[in-house]
């Protein structure tokens, strides 16, 4: 178990985020034709916006919620004056809260993407089955709650945030630190570190597309030859 | 406009269209040639960048000038700046998820196709078998066709349906439903090339634009992402979201065919002739000012004043010094839309209040006159009849191509017949009028123009296109530039992005290969 331990825990993650760098810069300079948000609503309006907005919304707080959560050493936290058991009810509550919100959201994307017979047709295998691995991730992700309530003193997050700081500061002995962590919470680690790995693959990659430049650029574009 | 005081201008060049209504005979030609060009591909079954619609009707997306409905074109708002009528650019960025505004396929059509194949593997049967419809998004039959590109054909469907039209405003519609005074006109459209266009305006990736040499708008393949605003923002409908790419596509002017100095495909094969192509010189500097003015029935007058004299020795001097080709300049010159829109004026925009500054313009068409008979009111030998007493409403005209004025579409519709009252003269009788001219404001010499452009129409003065000069373009004299170029594709280089072994579009699903239906299991009644 140990070398599984290591494989998915100490290298996987580095293999996940090459994928996800180099197959994204590839992607964008060699196929950008098909670099796109692969909207559906133009076939089927109904019931997108409600879904579509949820969804999005939930996982982009749910984001912003992992990347602060696992990345903020104790030290930081500490010094604002939350204390890690305090930080971990901030996490259940507001992990809770977005991801009832994406839940929701998501549960009508995917039923509509299945039973729709026009949105069925028209999305192609990886329209699918990024859908369902992130409704999968999600679902994982909210079983943790239960588990981490239990664990309110926060020692389970003080290790998987100690395990995330490792690997991106690349010091060893990370999956170490996870190898006694609940099978949920693997589980949940391991589809997370696929997502970026099949990112480059998927429509996901309009998430780097934001368009916040629209706001600065003047309405008319010209373009000289 | 010799005024030497003026602030320098920033001139630029456009090639315009006029579509000279009163000789479309609707046979939907220039629809059918621009289809097979342009959009006879997989996820644009439905677009039609050129459409022919019948008015009154609610027209093709289903009532597109109802902007109450699609929040199309520009708004401006109390403080006089305009923006566009979705919505600001954050309430657009907060929209992105969801568009409210996006019209949905059925809005224009399912796209459909007949099972024929059927009609060869039917086995016996009590009766003939059918090709029986199909649609090729889902590839399921359905079982009735509900809506097309042409719902309204020659007044099809009922009036209580066509009279959404909202052409109809500030008008008492019900009698026009009666059968005594019926009227109906065609109306070709395809997409404006706005001098302030909207769908430029609302992307968010910034992948439209306008170029700066020739004026046409396109839409960069690579780097539209399918936010789809523009489609939402175009108040004429016409840009279409391609379903099966996640990319929006409209029409192109066809400009690889401008470029070396051809018509369009639609004005090419136009068999009544009634497509013109010409430069129009404009001042870039004065759209916002025009665009953003307080009535929106002033909209025809200020785009007017937009465009710049291309006789004026002033003009000509400073488009010299911006850069423009003399060639373009001579076609300036002799461009037939300069002179349509502006010197004789009998061509007006499309929904000017839309505040895109339309750079595809209408002549209105003529029409029988009413009730001539009873109300004795043709004149004799070559008088102007009223054009009131024409049979297509001229405030229908007017809320057509001035945003409801009707006195610029009374003089243009004026003009017209005054043309057709003094060849009638000249040519039956032989005997110049000039009393119907000075009525209407014309020399001898315009009016003569005037039949040589409009009622014969030669090739060569419909389009007077220069060709681009791509000697003046930034990557002068680089051959190497050109080199294992693609010509024209459409985006990600020569990689067509929709290959069938294709590592990042994850498209393995079966396609329907070209004009080959799939097949449809149709039960059959074995013959007894």
């Amino acid at each position: 178990m140990d070398y599984l331990n290591t494989l998915l825990f100490g290298y996987y993650p580095y293999i996940a985020i090459s994928v996800f760098i180099v197959g994204s810069i590839a992607r964008y300079d060699r196929d950008q034709y098909t670099w796109r948000t692969g909207s559906s609503q133009f076939l089927r309006a109904k019931e997108l916006r409600l879904g579509s907005n949820l969804f999005h919304i939930g996982i982009l707080l749910l984001f912003v919620g992992h990347f602060a959560g696992l990345l903020t050493p104790p030290a930081i936290y500490h010094g604002l004056g939350l204390s890690t058991s305090a930080k971990q009810i901030l996490a259940v509550v507001a992990g809770g809260i977005f991801g009832g919100i994406c839940a929701k959201g998501i549960y009508i994307l995917i039923r509509r993407r299945l039973t729709d017979a026009r949105i069925r047709a028209t999305s192609s295998r990886m329209d699918i089955f990024i859908l369902l691995l992130i409704g999968v991730q999600l679902a994982l992700g909210l079983l943790t709650l239960p588990i981490s309530i239990y664990h309110s003193d926060g020692s389970n997050m003080l290790l998987l945030s100690e395990w995330a700081q490792r690997i991106v500061t690349f010091r060893s002995g990370a999956a170490d630190q996870i190898s006694n962590i609940g099978i949920v919470f693997k589980l949940h680690l391991f589809l997370g570190m696929t997502i970026f790995l099949v990112f480059p693959f998927s429509r996901l990659v309009h998430v780097w597309s934001v368009p916040l430049g629209y706001v600065t650029r003047p309405y008319q574009i010209v373009r000289r030859r | 406009m010799t005024n030497s005081q003026k602030k320098p201008r920033n001139i630029r060049a456009q090639i315009g269209m006029v579509l000279n209504l009163d000789k479309c005979i609707g046979c939907h030609t220039c629809s059918v040639t621009c289809k097979n060009v342009w959009t006879s591909r997989k996820g644009v079954e439905y677009a039609w960048f050129n459409n022919v619609e019948t008015k009154p009707g609610i027209g093709f997306p289903q009532q597109w000038e109802n902007q109450d409905k699609w929040k199309g074109g520009w708004l401006r708002k109390i403080n006089g700046k305009i923006e566009p009528r979705q919505g600001s650019k954050h309430k657009i960025l907060r929209n992105i998820f969801g568009n409210p505004d996006l019209p949905e396929i059925d809005d224009y059509y399912e796209p459909f196709d007949f099972d024929y194949q059927h009609l060869h593997t039917a086995k016996e049967s009590k009766n003939p078998p059918t090709a029986r419809p199909y649609s090729v998004i889902t590839g399921e039959r359905m079982e009735k066709i509900e809506s097309g590109p042409n719902w309204e054909e020659i007044l099809g469907t009922e009036f209580s349906s066509r009279s959404r039209d909202t052409n109809f405003n500030n008008i008492q519609k019900a009698m026009y439903g009666e059968f005594e005074n019926t009227f109906m006109m065609y109306l070709p459209r395809l997409c404006e090339h706005c001098l302030n266009p909207t769908c430029v305006a609302a992307c968010p990736s910034g992948s439209i634009y306008k170029r700066e040499e020739d004026g046409i708008v396109l839409i960069d393949q690579d780097k539209c992402r399918g936010w789809r605003m523009c489609v939402s923002a175009c108040p004429y409908k016409k840009i279409y979201y391609n379903w099966e790419t996640g990319k929006s596509e409209k029409c192109t002017f066809c400009y690889p065919r401008i470029e070396a100095g051809e018509p369009t495909v639609c004005s090419e094969t136009c068999v009544g002739r009634i497509r013109y192509l010409g430069v129009l010189l404009y001042d870039a500097d004065r759209i916002e000012a025009a665009a953003s003015c307080e009535n929106e029935q002033d909209l025809y007058q200020q785009q007017l004043d937009v465009f710049l004299d291309p006789f004026d020795e002033e003009v000509i001097r400073e488009a010299r010094a911006a850069g423009i080709p003399e060639s373009w300049l001579t076609a300036a010159q002799e461009s037939p839309v300069y002179k349509m829109a502006i010197d004789w004026k009998v061509a007006f925009p499309l929904h000017p209040e839309f505040r895109t500054l339309p750079m595809v313009w209408y002549v209105p068409p003529l029409s029988p006159i009413q009730s001539a008979a009873e109300n004795d009111q043709i004149g004799m030998d070559g008088d102007i009849p009223d054009v009131r007493s024409l049979r297509i409403p001229v405030q229908y005209l007017a809320n057509l191509l001035t945003a409801g004025k009707e006195e610029p579409v009374v003089l243009g519709l004026e003009r017209m017949l005054a043309m057709r009252a003094y060849m009638r003269s000249k040519i039956v009788d032989g005997v110049i009028n000039t009393d119907v001219l000075e009525r209407v404001g014309l020399t001898q010499l315009q009016v003569e123009d005037m039949y040589r452009y409009m009622a014969i129409a030669n090739y060569e003065d419909r389009f007077v296109i220069p060709t681009s000069h791509r000697e003046y373009a930034s990557s002068t004299f680089d051959a190497y530039g050109e080199q294992g170029g693609c010509g024209f594709s459409f985006g990600s280089g020569c990689s067509s992005g929709n290959s069938d072994t294709n590592l990042f579009g994850g498209n393995s699903k079966p396609q329907r290969s070209g004009g080959i239906p799939i097949k449809i299991p149709i039960k059959v009644e074995p013959a007894k």
